[in-house]
C-alpha cells in the first residue's frame, strides 16, 4: 500500500469523507486523499430492494487501476450482496479496492437521535476494516481488533479502530513490501 | 480456529454463489464453489467439507435435496445448509426431514448466517477435539492392538516387552476370547523376530493325523492324498514364531513329537527320512488349565514344563471391568466404519449395561455384542436398548459363567450358605429350595462346618 484515495459513490456527506482522511493515514501510515472522481451509483441500484449492489460498485471503482494506490469507495447508500440482506462494506480480498457505506451506521436507522461523533467513529472502523481485507486480512478472533467480524452496529461499537498485534504485523509487512 | 475449515457453496446462480463465497472467505474460511449438484457431489467425493451450502432450486438432474442426499451418502455426518429464495413450510420440512442441518431464506441476514456458521463450526471443533483426545487415550492404553489400563494387563505388557527377544517358550493361559493370540502376536512383533513369519495353528481344529502333517509337513506319497511334498507350520515359521493355540487338545502321540522338537529343534516330515532343523520360537496357548490337565494325567508333565518356561495368565474381562468402556468405544469406532453405520458413540446407559454384564466369552463376546448392536442401531448413539439382548441372554442363563479357580465343593458350599441366608437359617425351607432331603443338607452343612446362620 503506497497511498489511499477516497472515491465518492453517489453523494456522501463531505464532512464524513473528510473525517476519514487523517485516521486512515495514521492507521496505515500512508498518505490519504479524496479523489476527484465521483461515481454515479444508479446502474447498481436494485429497483425492489432500494439498495446498491456493492460488488458492481467495486467493479466500477476498479476501472481505475489505482496506479499502486488503494481505492476506498464511500457512500451513504444502503449496500447489499445478493445472498445477504445488507452489508456495511465489501472489499477485494488481497486487491486494492474496497467500498464502505454509512447508511446503517446512523443511529436514526434504529430509531435513535442523530449522533455525529458515533457515526464518524463507526465509519472509520469500517473503513479500516475493509481496507484491512485488501491487505489480505481475514476476520480476527480478537473482539477488540478492528478486523473482528461485526454484522451489527453493537459489534462495531465494541471493537476499537486499531489492529491487534497479529494483524498489525501483517499490515506493517505489507507497507514495507510496498515501499521497496 | 476457522482457517482449517473448508466450505462448499453450491448454487447455479453465479452471483449468489460468488457473493456467498467471497463473504465466507472474508470470515476466514477456505471456500470452494460448485455450479451444479453433480459438480458438488464430485467435489464432496474428493474431500469432506465442514459445511455445505446447497441451493434448493437447481436445474433438473440433481436438485438441492437430491444433492444433499448424495453428499450425505458420501459423508454421513455432513452439515448441509439448504438455501432457498422461495420459502415454503413444505420445502423447509422436506429439507429438515432429509437431514439438512439448517434451512435459510435468501437473502439472509448476515448476523443470522454468521451465528449459524459459528455454531456448526463450534460443534465441529468439539468433535475434532474429542476425536483427537480419544485417539490419544486409545494410544496411551494401547499395546500392539491390545487396549487396557488394568494393572494386571499393564504388567503383562511389561513382561511381553522384556521377553520379546528371548527364544524361550511361552505358555499363555486364559479363558476363551481373552486375547491369547493378540498377546502372542505382541510378543512376536515386539522382538527381534518381528520381520520373520508369525504362524498360528489351532490344535483344536484338526484331527491327530492332519495336525501332525500340518505341523511337520509331509513327503509325497506319505499317505493317501499326499500328492506332493508339503512344508509344515514349523518350517514356515523358521526364524519366526509359531503359535500353537489350544495346545491342551493335542493327542498323547503329538505331545511326544512336540516334546522332541522343543528339545532338539529338529523333526522329520511325515513319511520323510531327512531330519529338518528349524529356529522357531514356540508360543503355546490354552483355555484349559494345563496344570490341572497334568494332574489329571491328560497332558504330559515334561511337555508342560518345556512350554511353561514363561507363563502368562490373561485375566478374564470380568477381572478388568475398567477396560470395558475403552474396549467398547474402540469397537464402536472400528466396526461402525466397517459396517457403514452412523453410530459413533455409546450412551451412559449402554456403558452401564456393558460394564455390569458378566462376559463369559470375554473380549471377543464384547466385540460381537457391539457388532450386533450396531447392525440393528438406527441413531448416532448406541443406547441401553440396543444392548437389550444381553439382558435377555443373561436371563436365560446363557450369561452364567463358572467362577474362576473355584472347586465344585466350594461352589456347593457357597450355594448352601446363600440359600440358608435367604431362608434365615430355616433348614427345611433351604432343603426344599435346593431340592435335597433335610438329612442330606445337614450332612453337607456338617461337612462344610456350617451352622444355620453361617460358618461355625
Amino acid at each position: 500500500m503506497k497511498a489511499i484515495r477516497l472515491v465518492r459513490v453517489g453523494d456522501p456527506s463531505p464532512d464524513l469523507v473528510d473525517a476519514l482522511v487523517v485516521p486512515l493515514a495514521e492507521e496505515f501510515g500512508v498518505p490519504c486523499s479524496i479523489d476527484v472522481r465521483r461515481i454515479d451509483p444508479l446502474f447498481a441500484m436494485h429497483p425492489e430492494r432500494q439498495q446498491a449492489h456493492s460488488s458492481q460498485l467495486l467493479a466500477e471503482i476498479l476501472r481505475d487501476d489505482g496506479g499502486g494506490d488503494h481505492l476506498l469507495g464511500v457512500t451513504s447508500l444502503d449496500l447489499y450482496i445478493p445472498i445477504l440482506t445488507f452489508v456495511f462494506g465489501e472489499a477485494q480480498m488481497e486487491g486494492h479496492c474496497a467500498i464502505v457505506s454509512y447508511h446503517r451506521l446512523r443511529q436514526e436507522i434504529y430509531g435513535l437521535p442523530h449522533d455525529g461523533e458515533l457515526l464518524e467513529s463507526r465509519l472509520v472502523k469500517e473503513a479500516v476494516h475493509e481496507l484491512g481485507h485488501t491487505l489480505g486480512l481475514r476476520h480476527c478472533e480478537d473482539w477488540e481488533c478492528v478486523m473482528a467480524s461485526s454484522h451489527a452496529v453493537e459489534g462495531i461499537d465494541l471493537k476499537g479502530w486499531e489492529f491487534c498485534p497479529a494483524c498489525r504485523t501483517i499490515v506493517d509487512q505489507e507497507r514495507t513490501v510496498s515501499a521497496l | 480456529m476457522k482457517k482449517h475449515w473448508e466450505v462448499l457453496v453450491v448454487d447455479d446462480e453465479p452471483v449468489m454463489r460468488e457473493s456467498l463465497a467471497a463473504w465466507l472467505a472474508e470470515d476466514g474460511y477456505t471456500v470452494d464453489t460448485a455450479e451444479s449438484g453433480r459438480e458438488a457431489v464430485t467435489r464432496a467425493a474428493a474431500k469432506d467439507y465442514a459445511i455445505y451450502f446447497v441451493d434448493l432450486k437447481m436445474p433438473p438432474g440433481l436438485d438441492g435435496i437430491e444433492t444433499m442426499m448424495e453428499i450425505r451418502r458420501l459423508h454421513a455426518d455432513a452439515s448441509v445448509i439448504i438455501m432457498t429464495a422461495y420459502a415454503t413450510v413444505d420445502t423447509a420440512i422436506t429439507a429438515m426431514k432429509e437431514g439438512a442441518q439448517e434451512y435459510i431464506v435468501k437473502p439472509c441476514n448476515p448476523e443470522e448466517i454468521s451465528l449459524l456458521v459459528g455454531r456448526i463450526i463450534k460443534v465441529k471443533n468439539l468433535q475434532r477435539e474429542n476425536l483427537i483426545l480419544r485417539k490419544k487415550l486409545a494410544k496411551q492404553y494401547s499395546f500392539h492392538d491390545i487396549l487396557s489400563k488394568n494393572p494386571k494387563m499393564i504388567e503383562i505388557f511389561d513382561l511381553v516387552r522384556e521377553i520379546a527377544s528371548l527364544r524361550s517358550t511361552v505358555l499363555i493361559q486364559g479363558g476363551s476370547g481373552t486375547g491369547k493370540e493378540l498377546v502372542a502376536r505382541a510378543i512376536h512383533f515386539s522382538g527381534d523376530r518381528a520381520s520373520k513369519p508369525f504362524v498360528a495353528v489351532s490344535c483344536a481344529a484338526l484331527a491327530e493325523n492332519l495336525l501332525e502333517s500340518e505341523l511337520f509337513g509331509h513327503e509325497r506319497g506319505a499317505f493317501t492324498g499326499a500328492v506332493e511334498r508339503k512344508r509344515g507350520k514349523f518350517e514356515m515359521a523358521d526364524g519366526g514364531t509359531l503359535l500353537l493355540d489350544e495346545i491342551g487338545d493335542i493327542s498323547p502321540k503329538l505331545q511326544v513329537d512336540l516334546l522332541r522338537v522343543l528339545q532338539e529343534r529338529k523333526f522329520f516330515r511325515v513319511g520323510g527320512n531327512e531330519e529338518i532343523s528349524v529356529d522357531v520360537r514356540v508360543i503355546a496357548a490354552s483355555r484349559v488349565n494345563l496344570q490341572e490337565a497334568v494332574a489329571a494325567g491328560t497332558f504330559r508333565d515334561d511337555l508342560f514344563y518345556r512350554l511353561n518356561v514363561i507363563n502368562i495368565h490373561l485375566p478374564s474381562l470380568r477381572e478388568r471391568r475398567e477396560d470395558i468402556p475403552l474396549l467398547a468405544s474402540a469397537f464402536v469406532e472400528r466396526l461402525s466404519h466397517e459396517l457403514g453405520k452412523a453410530a459413533s458413540e455409546l450412551s451412559e446407559g449402554a456403558l452401564r449395561v456393558l460394564v455390569d454384564h458378566d462376559w463369559p466369552g470375554n473380549v471377543r463376546e464384547l466385540e460381537n455384542a457391539v457388532e450386533r448392536a450396531l447392525v440393528t442401531s438406527k441413531g448416532h448413539v448406541l443406547d441401553e436398548d440396543d444392548f437389550a439382548f444381553l439382558r435377555r441372554e443373561a436371563g436365560h442363563g446363557n450369561g452364567w459363567a463358572a467362577p474362576d479357580n473355584m472347586s465344585l465343593d466350594e461352589i456347593e458350599r457357597q450355594v448352601i450358605m446363600a440359600t440358608l441366608n435367604r431362608t434365615a437359617g430355616n433348614v427345611k425351607e433351604a432343603a426344599a429350595a435346593l431340592g435335597i432331603d433335610r438329612s442330606t443338607l445337614y450332612d453337607r452343612m456338617k461337612r462344610y462346618g456350617m451352622s444355620r446362620t453361617g460358618v461355625e
